[in-house]
């Protein structure tokens, strides 16, 4: 209770001085709409702890063209008609200048309408295709697509000569999302798919989906898109069954996690991950190493939980933003869109973002590294 | 006749309320949040006439809302089904449903449709989520905005009105049911079984009248939600939807169909709100909730009704 009454107390004292400030000077005013709690929360709450950590920092170190960032933040709890309604609220009720928002792809789906219509800079954090593209006006988006991830795997089937594969996917959103994207690109990448098999997210044993693809002849490796405690079962059971083509999984399994479910099992498993996950194992001359061992170590030490790079992404929005926000010289919601649109080899935890109108994401498949599992420890792939 | 001429006060003072509340509305925001409200209400106005009047709990009830939902998006997108031909599918599909799910089981005595109908909850969600070519999967799929004879129904002004009007239709239609034959059976089902039995009333069918109506309801509040939103996930049928929808229900008053609208408002406008909060809105949401049913515990406007009949001289 004591620490509920201080809480209040805080919430209504910073009103009162929010409320004395913005009449004092101009501020920019930045929203956020983010699934901090819920199912999502994963995505989330590194996403919000980001934010008011760097938000908090750059407000110490003076703020964006002498002012200082009003940081607004509401939590939708993965639910998309949430999302929608916080949305307008910071659209009509607080006057942002720009939007980081949209955890997943369903909220993020529901936000953009509410963006391009108040004609509002919006970088959202969903991880589907359809979040990008088509390419919208308004809508920016940092974390690198389910897309990238598939080409990157097939690029390095291709570079080992394995054009044969068979897959296992989830049927989750995330499965059921990469598992379509991987479809759209075989031909590109000469790719053929021989055996398809599926688990719901819940599942506790794939041994039947994995005896078929052990049956089926000629598969050269397995390709497994799919997030969470799923690929770990199906690492192990790939094992038990003597299964000895290569196993790929997804950049949806790249936490400590997954090795510690697997355990043996994942050993010389490859994975496309973004280059946070092994920070301090790029080679020194990496133009990248910099940022993400700054992103993670301040991460780390102010919230004191493992590195994600969910975080991330929102560290990129935000620095994209903010950049952009100072190259127009103002919080003037065109301009800032517009600098945006022309932000170019931005070093960000995702990869290297080269923004143009065609091109809203601006990652290349350089923002991912493919990764191989040894003596239960990431290693790059040379 | 006391307790149907407090109803029909009910009902007109609503209505009141609908028609004045854009005035002091100060921005389209409010008006999203007062359509949220009329929606919502609206699915649990319905929920309420089972639980307040037939006695039964309907775990499910996110289930009808999903159907119409997907009946706004499903219909115009693939089978080229005109908007509100596909709300009027969903409502009917919806009710059908009921019709089926209700008729065996509402023949016993007990909670059997709590359970039964929290697997039909649990189905259809699951449905949704995995029919992709059809539903779009767990991501959800986009609506398309609703034309009424060249009218494009599109932002919270319009639909303030639209969802406006119909929960003050469906409030003033249930106060007539309650006022019907019907209503008073339902009524007596609720005071005792076994004395309405005896009187010649059979439960199992208005039970059912009851079960269907309100699914119809439902999916008629799913699928104004659905159109305004422009955007259905699975997460509009899902299990934590249905026991918000019961948690509306008994928070405002059990059998009051104002106490629906009570409940509803409570339930869209808090989580707004307590936002001052920051990390510590859930906390405060649930404390709100917790005081509310020890105090109030027929419910808000059941409770403060019997206090101020007993205040009267």
């Amino acid at each position: 209770m004591g620490t509920l009454h201080v809480a209040a107390a805080a919430a209504l004292t910073t009103l009162v001085f929010a409320g004395a400030t913005t009449a004092a000077n101009a501020e920019v005013k930045i929203g956020a709409v983010l699934s901090a709690t819920g199912p999502a929360s994963f995505l989330g709450d590194p996403e919000k702890k980001t934010l008011e950590m760097y938000v908090a920092d750059i407000n110490a170190k003076g703020g964006i063209n002498g002012q200082q960032i009003k940081l607004f933040v509401y939590d939708d709890g993965g639910d998309p008609n949430q999302a929608r309604t916080f949305g307008t609220r910071l659209i009509e009720e607080d006057k942002v200048d720009a939007l980081l928002a949209g955890s997943t792809t369903a909220t993020t789906m529901a936000i953009i309408p509410l963006a391009e219509e108040a004609k509002t800079p919006l970088i959202n954090f969903a991880g589907a295709v359809q979040a990008v593209y088509p390419v919208k006006p308004w809508n920016f988006k940092t974390p690198h697509t389910d897309l990238m991830a598939c080409e990157k795997i097939f690029e390095d089937l291709k570079k080992r000569n394995l054009t044969k594969i068979a897959m296992i996917s989830g049927t989750d959103a995330f499965g059921k999302s990469m598992h379509d994207q991987c479809k759209t690109v075989t031909t590109k990448y000469g790719i053929d798919v021989l055996h398809e098999e599926t688990y719901g997210p819940r599942d506790s044993d794939m041994t039947p989906q994995l005896t078929n693809i052990k049956g089926k002849a000629g598969v050269q490796a397995v390709v497994n898109p799919g997030f969470g405690q799923g690929p770990a079962i199906v690492t192990r059971n790939y094992r038990q069954l003597g299964i000895t083509v290569p196993l790929y999984e997804s950049h949806g399994v790249g936490s400590k996690q997954y090795i510690d479910l697997a355990g043996a099992a994942a050993e010389g498993v490859r994975l496309p991950a973004a280059a946070l996950l092994v920070a301090e194992k790029l080679p020194d001359n990496d133009p990248q190493k910099k940022v993400v061992v700054d992103y993670k170590k301040t991460y780390e030490a102010k919230t004191g939980q493992p590195v994600s790079t969910f975080g991330g992404h929102m560290y990129d929005g935000l620095m994209i933003l903010v950049d952009a926000m100072k190259r127009a010289g103002s919080a003037d919601k065109a301009k800032v869109r517009n600098e945006i649109e022309k932000t170019r080899g931005f070093m960000g935890t995702g990869g290297v973002v080269n923004m143009s109108p065609t091109d809203h994401l601006g990652l290349d498949l350089s923002a991912f590294r493919m990764l191989e599992i040894k003596n239960g420890d990431w290693t790059l792939v040379q | 006749m006391v307790a149907a001429l407090q109803t029909r006060a009910g009902v007109m003072l609503l209505a009141v309320i609908i028609l004045l509340l854009p005035l002091v509305l100060p921005s389209p925001f409010y008006f999203r949040i007062a359509t949220l409200v009329f929606i919502f209400a609206l699915a649990v106005l319905g929920l309420n006439l089972l639980m307040g009047f037939a006695g039964q709990v309907s775990l499910g009830h996110a289930g009808f809302f999903g159907i119409g939902a997907y009946a706004v998006a499903v219909g115009p997108t693939h089978w080229g089904i005109p908007s509100w031909a596909a709300l009027i599918l969903g409502a009917v599909a919806a009710g059908l449903l009921a019709f089926l799910v209700g008729r065996p089981i509402l023949r016993l005595r007990g909670h059997y449709l709590a359970v039964a109908t929290l697997g039909m909850g649990l189905l259809i969600a699951m449905v949704l989520t995995n029919e992709a070519q059809l539903t779009g999967g767990p991501d959800g799929m986009p609506v398309p905005r609703l034309d009424l004879f060249g009218w494009r129904v599109r932002g919270a002004m319009p639909w303030y009105w639209v969802s406006g009007v119909t929960l003050a239709i469906a409030a003033w239609l249930a106060a007539n049911l309650l006022d019907s034959p019907t209503g008073r059976a339902l009524r007596a089902i609720h005071d005792s079984e076994t004395a309405a039995s005896v009187l010649g009333i059979d439960l199992a069918r208005y039970k059912l009248t009851a079960f269907v109506l309100s699914a119809v309801y439902g999916a008629i509040a799913g699928a104004y939600l659905a159109l305004f939103d422009g955007l259905v996930t699975p997460a509009t049928a899902g299990f934590l939807r249905s026991i918000e929808f019961v948690s509306m229900a008994v928070l405002g008053g059990l059998g009051s169909i104002l106490g629906s609208v009570v409940g509803a408002t409570l339930l869209v406008v808090l989580p707004q709100a307590l936002t001052v909060f920051h990390d510590y809105e859930h906390i405060v949401l649930g404390l709100i909730m917790i005081v509310f049913m020890v105090f109030l515990r027929a419910g808000i406007v059941p409770s403060l009704a019997a206090l101020a009949v007993r205040r009267k001289p």
